[in-house]
């Protein structure tokens, strides 16, 4: 358990006043609070190390306290033990260990000689918000081709998640009020989930799109013909047109990956034709084609 | 839609310990959208965690509506591009593959 020095957290010198106390915090919250600052783990460990800092330095008894006992941290399971004697005549209220951000977050320090954040009288208004939590969920590209629900486990709670179709690689969705508990009335945390997809089809994602390369006959590529091509619902009959180059690309509408909370609507397939040269010919097959160049360059 | 899609303002107002005055001022502000239904006026479920956001940076960091105004645009602002980021790597690995 290391030692914290609350006024250099929160840039001040012994002496400051009540007045550069509220200052400073209200100086370094604006800049660290977690809702200005989403998904930063730093700004977020910054936050409840200038919270805590405050939560001692604003009260003038906690303040007394600190700076008698704080260079001396090694007193304070002493401390402690005199704070636990005064606590019994408090109730039930003010006994008990704290939960959520103060349970987690505050540091060893401070629970080791203020014993969490339900000791504090003296600040009127102490309301917290639970902490952001975080998590990341791995999914095939098949799952997030239609909206699904699926339960999460999450610090031993069971979350039931609707994953609408359409989730992009990397995109976090938030789940209102499913991060950690609030204290002292404040709200809960929010949860944030990071979406890994994997791909291993034959189909590149870019956004609502689909890319595919089909291999297409040299006869058929010149001819024309039907041929029958996968997209992701199956397969689909395609009309490939005569003389039909090499890197052509075709598309089909609507035949791409569903677009992100919009039921019912999708984004395009695009085909790129790679025409196989044929090889391995047949003595007969290599005087056709002589015969075809000859005409070639009399036409 | 039926009301459990909406909250009403007198019950969002209680469990918040806030006066309903601040939220129809939200209201005026732009930050947060209120729907009128049989004289009464209700929060969109959907607009809830803004409002606690605003609840949050006002009472936290006593921040004004102005102030409040001007933080959620920019924070919209943010999200965009960080979708836009996400949306260009994915682009980008698609050429690099």
């Amino acid at each position: 358990m290391e030692f914290i020095d609350y006024y250099k957290v929160l840039d001040l010198d012994k002496g400051a006043s009540q007045s550069d106390i509220k200052k400073a915090y209200r100086k370094l919250a604006r800049k660290y609070h977690p809702d200005i600052n989403p998904n930063n783990k730093e700004a977020e460990k910054k936050f409840k190390e200038i919270n805590e800092a405050h939560m001692v330095l604003s009260n003038p008894e906690n303040r007394k306290k600190y700076d008698q006992y704080g260079k001396d941290w090694q007193h304070a399971e002493e401390f402690e033990k005199a704070k636990k004697s005064r606590q019994y005549s408090y109730g039930p209220q003010s006994s008990g260990s704290s939960q959520g951000y103060s349970g987690q977050d505050f540091s060893d320090f401070f629970e080791s000689m203020f014993g969490g954040s339900q000791n504090f009288g003296g600040r009127g208004r102490v309301k917290f918000r639970g902490q952001d939590l975080n998590a990341s969920l791995q999914l095939h590209i098949r799952d997030v081709y239609t909206s699904h629900k699926r339960t999460l486990t999450i610090n031993n709670k069971k979350i039931r998640l609707n994953i609408p179709a359409g989730i992009e690689n990397g995109q976090t969705i938030k789940i209102s009020g499913h991060g950690g508990p609030g204290q002292q009335g404040g709200p809960n945390g929010d949860l944030y989930i990071s979406f890994t997809i994997i791909n291993d089809t034959p189909f590149k994602r870019d956004g609502n799109n689909l890319y595919t390369t089909v291999n297409l006959d040299l006869y058929k590529a010149v001819l024309g013909g039907d041929i029958t091509v996968d997209s992701f619902e199956g397969q689909v009959k395609l009309k490939v047109k005569p003389e039909t180059q090499n890197g052509t690309k075709v598309k089909l509408k609507g035949k791409g990956f569903p677009v992100y909370k919009k039921e019912g609507q999708f984004g395009d397939l695009y085909i790129t034709y790679n025409i196989v040269v044929p090889t391995k010919l047949s003595p007969k097959e290599k005087e056709l084609f002589s015969e075809l160049a000859t005409l070639k360059k009399h036409a | 839609m039926g009301n459990e899609h909406y909250i009403a303002i007198t019950d969002f107002c209680i469990s918040h310990n806030i006066s309903s005055k601040f939220i129809l001022e939200l209201h005026d502000y732009g930050l947060i959208e209120l729907i009128s239904m049989e004289k009464t006026r209700y929060i969109p479920l959907q607009q809830l965690p803004r409002a606690e956001k605003i609840l949050r940076l006002y009472s936290d960091l006593e921040i004004n509506l102005e102030g409040i105004a001007v933080i959620n645009h920019l924070l919209d602002r943010i999200e965009k591009m960080q979708d836009e980021i996400i949306f260009l790597k994915n682009k980008l690995h698609l050429y690099e593959e």
